[in-house]
């Protein structure tokens, strides 16, 4: 246990130090969601309609844009060949670099969405559900993404192929998180959507690691 | 003694039997046997090319041997895996040094990645390369030689019964050979053992040679 933390603590360390990732996720979020009303134009109706939409790709386009670093550094200063040989086993050092990934990235995307959320005139009781969906729906994001990131991790380019890869994957997860919002603006229970939100996320906590983890052993080889 | 006092690492031998390597449909070497027991250190010689790295991922389970069997004489062969995550310490071409983190936190990494939270043997570890000077320094600013031994120190935060070293001595001034000859002495000393890809004398009072290059394999059709 100790060994997974170190490592979840290096890794959202490394993020900071650099300054790279969560902040240029943060920035590219707000600017995406910025460019809907300019395009789309200022039409609060229209805007209320699309707004938990917008801000679903927009945060899902945003976490991708770090994915590719997800192992990438560490397998070409050597890292990953000392962590797969560390006593933690593979699965769990793709669950804690999620882990990080998601502190890193994603929480920042959270703690920005309401913001956005009212730029884009998204009714007040949409709120709580927005946040939910995204609390219980972005670590899939992570999780499936570290499929990607460790399946083209020894690519050079590897970054166009890895959204290639995961957007399909994340089709569900953007259906009920936008619907978890729209469900509550028309006068619904927004649980049925968080429920299978944090489904999506469990089942992604056990099936992801093993698979990456492969992924990872025959980039190793 | 600046090196605090460790368990010996009590394990059995270390035995490869008709190793052959393929890489890319070539064959590397084949019907390479060795031996590795309590105290031994086998030095790998060979021309570029000749597979002495491909041995090493191979000793440290990167890469399945194409034929030819890995045991430790006191574990079942189907716990291979298990014994390698315990009892390897791998330590490749790549320095593995995060430049943004200063000496010491690259070091304390890793050794509490494997467990041990001992500061005065990371400090001991440190002082063994001569880097307590440098410990607070982002490792950004430290030279080739530097780096490497920052890598080296990792030697120094582990129990890790066999060590497989990739040119260890690259880039290091002769003060460090040094260091690193007395250092694997003293890992010998304990029953602890090395395999050694190197041209380069590290002042060992024994070790065997394993020439490579007898071992090489056509190239196949």
């Amino acid at each position: 246990m100790t060994g997974f933390f170190s490592l979840v603590r290096r890794d959202v360390l490394l993020a900071m130090r650099q300054g790279g990732a969560g902040t240029m996720a943060v920035v590219f979020f707000v600017i995406a969601v910025t460019l809907f009303p300019l395009g789309v134009g200022p039409e609060i109706d229209v805007l209320r309609r699309i707004s938990s939409g917008v801000i679903w790709v927009a945060a899902l386009l945003s976490c991708l844009l770090s994915l590719d670093r997800l192992f990438q550094a560490d397998f070409e200063d050597g890292s990953l060949d000392l962590m797969a040989l560390s006593p933690l086993p593979l699965w769990a050092l793709v669950l804690g670099k999620c882990l990080a990934h998601w502190i890193t990235t994603n929480l920042p995307l959270i703690i920005v969405a309401p913001v956005l959320a009212i730029l884009l005139n998204m009714p007040a009781a949409g709120f709580p559900a927005l946040l939910g969906a995204m609390v219980l729906g972005t670590p899939a994001l992570s999780l499936i993404g570290a499929i990607g990131a460790s399946l083209t991790v020894a690519q050079r380019r590897g970054g166009v192929l890895l959204s290639l890869l995961v957007l399909p994957l994340y089709v569900p997860v953007i259906i009920f998180g936008a619907g978890a919002v729209d469900a509550v603006v028309g006068g619904y229970s927004a649980a049925p959507y968080l429920m299978i939100l944090g489904a999506m996320t469990l089942f992604a906590v056990v099936l992801s690691p093993i698979a990456s983890a492969g992924a990872l052993k025959l980039a190793l080889a | 003694m600046t090196q605090p006092k460790q368990d010996a690492p009590a394990v059995g031998s270390l035995t490869g039997t008709k190793l052959a390597a393929l890489r890319s449909e070539r064959l590397i070497f084949r019907d390479l046997d060795f031996h590795l027991a309590p105290g031994g250190v086998v030095v790998l010689k060979g021309p570029n090319g000749s597979g002495k790295s491909t041995l090493l991922r191979m000793v440290a389970g990167f890469l399945e041997p194409a034929e030819g069997t890995l045991v430790w004489s006191d574990r079942p062969a189907e716990d291979e895996e298990e014994s390698r995550l315990t009892r390897i310490c791998y330590l490749g071409h790549l320095d593995a040094v995060k430049p943004v983190f200063t000496v010491r936190e690259n070091v304390a990494f890793w050794a509490r990645l494997s467990g041990l939270t001992d500061e005065q043997r990371i400090d001991a570890a440190l002082s063994r390369f001569a880097l307590d000077g440098l410990s607070d320094q982002p490792a950004r600013f430290l030279s080739a030689g530097q780096k490497r031994r920052a890598a080296l120190a990792r030697l120094g935060v582990t129990d890790a019964p066999l060590w497989l070293l990739d040119e260890p001595t690259v880039s290091l001034d002769k003060a460090s050979v040094a260091a690193l000859g007395s250092l694997i002495a003293e890992h010998c000393g304990r029953g602890g053992m090395a395999m050694i890809a190197t041209h380069i004398d590290l002042g060992l009072a024994q070790y065997r040679e394993l020439d490579l290059s007898v071992f090489a394999g056509k190239v196949a059709a």
